[in-house]
């Protein structure tokens, strides 16, 4: 049943044809069959059922929205209240939180039904899914491959069909390139557009929740239920929704694509490219535009990222001490012991890393030469976005250089890693929004289309995806089971 | 930017982290590696670019500093390793 769309399950639903319970019954079992993918950290069976009776009471009563009764699952970032949340994290491992994030309260209230927690790269840092405290979540297309991250348990779900739809995070690309290499369409939407409360920070000035799912029309959707302002975030941002699910049918006759040169740089792989340029020339049957363009600072991106990023983990994961929740270790000598060790036991490696390249960052007699240079960095790269939509309406490139890489691959040179992030952080740096979606395959694996918009332009984005999705079957095609 | 073992041990020691001697050459290198990417920005057109904080060039939201979710103390000690009387315990700071 999940693989088809939340709209025809909508319908199956209100004709009667299948019950909201029978969806999560349905989810939860294919979810327990699919656990080579190791997708899930938490499963909530009592909780998704209990959530799926109360989405027949409504849809009983004729006052459903359009997600009541879809099954979903919510990364493992998100707070849940009464249900543990990891960060795929030892130092979060038993953290049951008193509360709900703004996400989850809002897909709540819609009677969409969570079936339980989505595995992730630990603290959502990572871009393989290889750092969980879990272990490593599989590629539903190849098991020997990783499904990107860090939203890799969200994206390996949807695709597998397990569930619907999946929120996710995307900090650096978290979001964009796990769908990319799962096949799926995934969106980050303008930084301040969805309330971070409630979503265990990382880079606060970066994060933003999204939403990963098997078409634009699906995701759309779910950002209607997810987007606007939370005054319990102060850097969501009050401004009008558009009506994202309206949009989708508007012509793109006369829109201008602008086609990055600097993403199809040397070390994207051919076939990327070639899926790519294929799935522009889709764009352009259906009335856009192409315009070549250049985004010249691009090549800071990933320079800028890799100090900004880490400087705000260090800073924000100063929370965990061990005293007021957490992970805290035996018998601690001292304050600082109890600090330290709790913090070097809690942590895995890359969080580790990260952490210390931030502290170094920010410590007295080096601010300058790297914090502050990163930050003007990240203003000449935002000014390179400004630039470019004076000439065009949406920007395209691949979502990510490669295909996705073998489990392992990467694994133990962090700076290939970072490489894989080389097309997605600049969107992070300077808060706009972006869609992957499926665009191709190469040597049998999904190459993902990235579009990315002004701020607060979602509506056109999902809009172009989904005119896309009409002319091409690429989000359709699912992993060999 | 090469990092030596005494800056490593300063920076763990900073960021409340243990620096064991036989991981100490490791950690030096990855953290010269990751310097060495950051030091990219060094040949970059910078002179005069106003740093960017944050995506949005609008101040914070205000609010009122009132009481909103009422009083959850129980609920977040009941979250900590270790509590008594409604206060969090730590190992004894001052003899």
């Amino acid at each position: 049943m999940a693989a088809e769309s939340m709209a025809q399950l909508a319908q199956a639903l209100r004709a009667r044809r299948v019950s909201a319970v029978e969806l999560a019954q349905q989810a939860l079992i294919t979810a327990r069959a699919r656990d080579d993918l190791n997708a899930f950290v938490t499963l909530d069976e009592t909780g998704g059922l209990a959530a799926a009776q109360r989405a027949d009471a409504a849809l009983a009563r004729g006052i459903a929205s359009a997600l009541a009764g879809i099954p979903f699952v919510h990364k493992d970032i998100f707070c849940t209240n009464g249900i543990r949340t990891t960060c795929a994290s030892r130092m979060l491992e038993n953290f049951v939180p008193p509360y709900d994030a703004a996400v989850v309260e809002k897909l709540a209230a819609v009677n969409a039904v969570s079936i339980g927690k989505a595995n992730m790269d630990e603290f959502a840092m990572g871009s393989s899914n290889e750092n969980s405290r879990f272990g490593p979540v599989r590629n539903p297309w190849d098991l020997t491959r990783v499904p990107g991250g860090s939203s890799g348990g969200s994206a390996a779900a949807v695709a597998a069909g397990i569930v619907s739809f999946a929120t996710g995070t995307d900090t650096g690309g978290s979001i964009r390139q796990p769908a990319a290499f799962c096949g799926i369409t995934g969106l980050k939407p303008t930084y301040g557009r969805v309330s971070r409360w409630g979503m265990i920070a990382y880079a606060s000035s970066l994060d933003c929740g999204g939403v990963l799912a098997r078409s634009a029309a699906d995701c759309a959707q779910v950002l209607a239920a997810i987007a606007g302002r939370d005054g319990r975030d102060a850097t969501s941002v009050d401004r009008p929704l558009d009506d994202y699910v309206a949009t989708l049918s508007t012509s793109l006759k006369g829109i201008r694509i602008g086609v990055v040169r600097e993403y199809f740089g040397s070390g994207v792989e051919d076939g990327v490219a070639v899926a790519t340029q294929a799935a522009l020339r889709e764009l352009e049957h259906l009335g856009a535009s192409l315009v070549d363009i250049s985004l010249p600072n691009a090549p800071l991106a990933i320079p800028a990222y890799y100090v900004i990023a880490p400087a705000e983990a260090s800073s924000n994961l100063a929370r965990y001490d061990g005293v007021r929740y957490g992970h805290r270790c035996v018998e601690p000598k001292s304050l600082e012991d109890l600090y330290t060790r709790s913090r070097s036991e809690g942590f895995g490696a890359e969080v580790q890393r990260r952490i210390l390249v931030g502290t170094y960052a920010l410590s007295a007699g080096y601010y300058d030469a790297y914090y502050l240079r990163a930050q003007r960095a990240r203003r000449l790269i935002a000014n390179d976005f400004a630039d470019a939509f004076r000439q065009v309406d949406l920007i395209a490139g691949p979502t990510a250089p490669t295909v996705a890489f073998k489990l392992g691959e990467k694994a133990n040179d962090p700076l290939a890693m970072y490489a894989a992030d080389v097309n997605t952080v600049a969107v992070n740096l300077a808060g706009l929004p972006a869609i992957s979606v499926p665009a191709g395959l190469s040597c049998g694996l999904p190459v993902g289309l990235q579009l990315i918009a002004p701020a607060f332009a979602e509506a056109r984005l999902l809009n172009a995806a989904h005119q896309f999705q009409g002319r091409t079957d690429w989000h359709r095609r699912e992993p060999a089971q | 930017m090469s990092v030596d073992q005494a800056t490593v041990r300063r920076i763990a020691r900073l960021a409340r982290l243990s620096s064991s001697d036989d991981a100490l050459p490791r950690v030096a290198a990855e953290l010269t590696r990751v310097l060495d990417l950051a030091d990219q920005l060094a040949g970059a057109p910078l002179a005069g670019v106003e740093p960017m904080a944050h995506p949005q060039a609008q101040a914070l939201a205000w609010r009122d500093d009132g009481v909103t979710a009422g009083d959850s103390a129980d609920a977040f000690l009941a979250l900590a390793p270790d509590t008594r009387g409604g206060l969090y315990l730590v190992p004894k700071v001052i003899e």
